[in-house]
């Protein structure tokens, strides 16, 4: 039976506790008295037969829907979207569930006898997914089957061809989504949920829509108003995505909704990577070896080298879940079973929020951490994973650890690199940023020329970026960043400090000496439920 | 008088340009440029008089001589041993011709007025002195300006010779600082007039130096309204660009990306740029190294203009794309007359003291040294940006030899 997450209050017994940094670890000693730790829960049990699992989930489906077998025929056009590279993290293990699923549903739609199926990697504004990663995610009986057709396609959110209005919602929002999907008889979306703000009508709504659709929630008001966006229902963008599933739903278009979720196992049990899974004071000799041998050895590597050794690794989390059918009634199973993984009660919040980052985040899977992506990692989805009240109080502070490296994967970030060169140097205020630099970058010719034809993410994605952080920038009295490039958090609009210790100093100036001190242990993943 | 001479010695030069190499402006510890003690210049004929420098500023082209690192071009048209300093401001001892006695700012290129040449050349016929085609004939040695001949002496000295022709009065209300920074903004509004920008243009300033500074204080007076994107490597030159007129401020490494996007032009590379397929209508370079020039390429749009303001020497740029791009490359060398926006004709100077009146440039004076201390001077402006300094100068009103004979 897994131990579900919980609170520890740290006092002089404490060991130091792990503080993911990068593509490295630091160990922090908090203080006593004043500090806690909130730890995820230990990750639940797998299903026993996933296959099983998804075949029954397909036959009985939820909310008002007919089995998936009654809703197929032959001479109909069906599109099975899927989640993209950006889930989940870190990729899994082969077989990927995407896979799974979609064997599943293909072979169903074989046994009806349809036979005009087209596969959608529903990507939105993200990055086009590369041969391999889009192997990795279908498997490659499903690959070899579709792709040299033609029939495995990424969304691509700026072809004009390819994309249909569908219409507004009642408050002004442009329906605008993949033309293919939009006329299919039906679309099957496979969804992989690995936190609470994923799926539901956000699948469709913008994981297959183009920028005219995305604006109207991916601004800066619509996050200040997400209380988190991890709680759908204190989420004004999840609020505006189901108002655009409304609309997709009364024109017409039909969706049959699957979702899964998986355990917090990410870095296994065996290995030196599993000793991150554990809590320290129940580190053997062994952890404590294997960590300060990883620790040294990380050190004195290059970090291309350490980039390329996160970057290959493959989590082994296991499916805990699947549901399918109505959008809506699935959606509130699967977060339910979610939550039922990241939930931790805490009670009250803190002066202070300390987090470590790790290597990783939905946007530089391959890729690099760049500035902006470190920031919305920590101030957007860290900061975002609780329900209720934030851990940290208003005008609060945060301290996150990283290295922070003032560095740009060029093809993939092409306009982070602008972004972070001229836009931040100019102002870090997102709303200053959105009135005054947001409609030349996503109308920039180049971008969308790299974006279509390359593996860029669109001209607009980091201003996304930098709303995510909108909410927790209104909150936070400081963000402190520790161990990162001077230059490039100051950039950012941060303070940098060499060691958590300084960061402590220099958040007294605005929270005082004797301030309470939350650190949330993640990864893996937990949300925090504040009371 | 006590002066700094610039002297002919083919070993010294080779030290220089050694010694810059480790150390910009080390040139002056060990090159051709000593502190001597010399008989002031004579009067070279009727029309000249004596003036007693004040402040005289070390620019671009003096560290490029000092460092040994400037073109043998200039063989030809200087003559040794020189006095350098070509910004000047000085004391008027007693009226001249239809000037009263007072401080006095020297326009200091020696055409052919000052050499005594009549009727004068078809350049300076037209106010072009700057294009002069006598600067090695006449009543006085070679010399493209004051500061570069043998006979007229230079600033940085205690006493010079100059041309009445040469001299402007400076408003009694002026400090020495404002005064010294007229001939600089001179070549600024010059290189800026030159360019041409048509109202709307994207201006690229390469170097926010003082002449890059001067230029984009120039471009936003007297130029067309266009936009102004400056190229600055320190944070005080970052802040003076913004506050003399630029919209934007890059650094160098940036500089690519951001015209493409200030010109909305597409790009070679699958992310990182190879070349832009557009540019900037003008690149204005201040700077005049190989790389400013190769930079200055690589932004500037097919059939823009690329103008060299800055002293450029020996360099080695490809110039294909100059010939795909069909991109004009120019000159812009010192003053004379301008043609305003408007039409107007106007001597570089007058335009010249307005704008240093008007947009306050004595503050770009930023620190000043006794001949004594040539040394640190040299050092401190060949290192003026790092350290926040813009220009320095020599300030010779406090010399003892000042007031002898």
């Amino acid at each position: 039976m897994p131990r579900p997450g919980f609170v520890l209050d740290v006092d002089r017994s404490t060991p130091p506790i792990l503080f993911h940094h990068g593509e490295g670890f630091r160990l922090e000693r908090l203080p006593a008295g004043r500090s806690r730790v909130i730890y995820p829960a230990e990750p639940l049990e797998p299903l026993k037969n996933p296959d099983a699992a998804i075949r029954h989930a397909l036959l009985n489906p939820i909310g008002e829907s007919e089995p998936l077998p009654a809703l197929l025929r032959p001479g109909m056009r069906l599109t099975i979207a899927f989640d993209d590279i950006s889930l989940p993290l870190p990729p899994m293990k082969r077989p990927d569930i995407r896979q799974r699923v979609i064997e599943a549903v293909l072979e169903l739609a074989a046994a009806a006898g349809v036979d005009d199926v087209m596969l959608i990697a529903a990507l939105a504004l993200h990055r086009r997914m590369t041969e391999a990663e889009l192997r990795h995610a279908v498997g490659d009986r499903v690959y070899d089957a579709f792709a040299p057709q033609g029939l495995l396609l990424n969304h691509d959110a700026e072809d004009p061809d390819n994309l249909l209005f569908i219409g507004t919602t009642d408050k002004g929002e442009e329906v605008e989504i993949n033309r293919r999907a939009a006329e299919s008889d039906l679309i099957v979306y496979v969804n992989i949920n690995l936190v609470s703000m994923d799926g539901g009508w956000k699948s469709t709504a913008t994981g297959l829509a183009s920028y005219r659709s995305l604006r109207h929630h991916h601004n800066v008001r619509t996050m200040r108003h997400s209380k988190s966006f991890m709680d759908r229902h204190a989420s004004e963008l999840h609020s505006a995505n189901w108002r655009m599933g409304k609309v997709l739903r009364d024109s017409g278009v039909k969706v049959f909704q699957i979702e899964t979720t998986m355990n917090n196992d990410v870095f296994g049990t065996e290995g030196p990577m599993s000793v991150l899974q554990k809590r320290e004071w129940e580190w053997s000799l062994s952890d404590r070896i294997s960590m300060a041998g990883m620790k040294t050895a990380l050190d004195l590597m290059p970090q291309r080298t350490r980039r390329q050794i996160f970057q290959n690794w493959q989590a082994p989390h296991a499916m805990t879940s699947v549901q399918a059918g109505e959008v809506e009634a699935v959606h509130e199973l699967t977060t339910a079973n979610v939550f039922k993984q990241h939930l931790v009660p805490v009670e009250g919040q803190t002066d202070i929020l300390t987090m470590g980052l790790p290597y990783i985040s939905p946007y530089n899977v391959n890729s690099i951490l760049n500035p902006i992506l470190v920031a919305c990692l920590g101030l957007g989805y860290f900061f975002n994973l609780y329900r209720g009240r934030p851990p940290v109080r208003e005008g609060g502070v945060l301290i996150m650890s990283h290295p922070t490296p003032w560095e740009f994967h060029p093809v993939h970030h092409p306009s982070y690199i602008d972004f972070f060169e001229q836009v931040l140097s100019e102002t870090t205020d997102p709303i200053r940023i959105e009135a005054e630099f947001e409609k030349s970058f996503a109308t920039d010719e180049w971008y969308r020329h790299l974006y279509r034809t390359s593996h860029a993410y669109h001209g607009v994605h980091p201003f996304y970026m930098w709303y995510w952080c909108a909410h927790a920038l209104q909150h936070l009295g400081e963000v402190i960043i520790v161990g990162g490039d001077v230059r490039a958090v100051r950039r950012l609009g941060f303070k940098p400090a060499s060691t958590l210790q300084d960061a402590l100093e220099m958040a007294s100036d605005v929270v005082g000496r004797d301030a309470t001190i939350t650190h949330i242990h993640n990864p893996p993943i937990l949300m925090a439920d504040v009371h | 008088m006590k002066a700094l001479r610039f002297e002919r010695s083919p070993a010294r030069f080779a030290a220089a340009n050694l010694a810059s190499r480790l150390s910009p402006g080390g040139g002056a510890k060990i090159g051709p440029l000593r502190l001597r003690t010399i008989d002031p210049p004579r009067l070279p004929g009727p029309g000249w008089v004596e003036v007693q420098p004040r402040l005289a500023g070390i620019c671009g082209s003096d560290l490029a001589t000092i460092d040994a690192r400037s073109s043998r071009y200039f063989e030809p048209i200087v003559s040794f041993p020189f006095v350098p300093g070509h910004e000047v401001v000085a004391d008027l001892a007693a009226p001249f011709g239809d000037l009263p006695a007072g401080r006095v700012v020297i326009e200091p290129v020696l055409g052919c007025a000052t050499r005594g040449i009549d009727p004068v050349c078809a350049a300076c016929a037209r106010g072009d002195l700057g294009n002069c085609e006598r600067i090695a004939f006449g009543a006085i040695e070679p010399g493209l300006q004051s500061g570069f001949c043998c006979d007229t002496g230079g600033g940085w000295s205690t006493r010079m010779v100059a041309h009445g022709s040469q001299l402007h009065p400076v408003p009694t209300d002026w400090s020495d600082e404002a005064a010294v920074m007229v001939e600089p903004t001179a070549c600024a509004v010059h290189g800026a007039l030159a360019a041409d920008v048509a109202e709307g243009d994207l201006v690229v300033v390469l170097g926010s130096g003082a002449l890059g500074l001067l230029t984009i204080a120039a471009l936003r007076r007297f130029g067309r309204p266009c936009t102004i994107m400056a190229v600055a490597k320190h944070p005080t030159q970052h802040r003076l660009a913004l506050a003399l007129g630029a919209d934007t401020v890059v650094l160098p490494r940036e500089l690519t990306r951001a015209v493409r996007r200030a010109s909305d032009s597409l790009a070679l590379g699958d992310g990182d740029i190879i070349r832009l397929t557009g540019g900037a209508d003008h690149v204005i370079d201040c700077v005049g190294s190989e790389q400013s020039v190769t930079d200055a390429l690589a932004v500037v749009r097919p059939r823009g203009r690329v103008t060299m303001v800055g002293m450029p020497g020996h360099v080695h740029v490809d110039l294909t794309g100059l010939w795909q791009r069909e991109i004009v490359l120019a000159g812009a060398y010192a003053y004379g007359t301008e043609t305003l926006p408007s039409g107007e004709r106007r001597r570089t100077f007058d335009l010249a003291f307005d704008l240093v009146g008007a947009a306050d440039l004595g503050r770009l004076v930023s620190a000043t040294y006794p001949l004594a201390q040539y040394e640190q001077a040299i050092a401190h402006a060949a290192a003026a940006g790092a350290r926040g300094a813009v220009r320095i100068a020599f300030d010779l009103r406090n010399e003892k030899e000042r007031d002898r004979a």
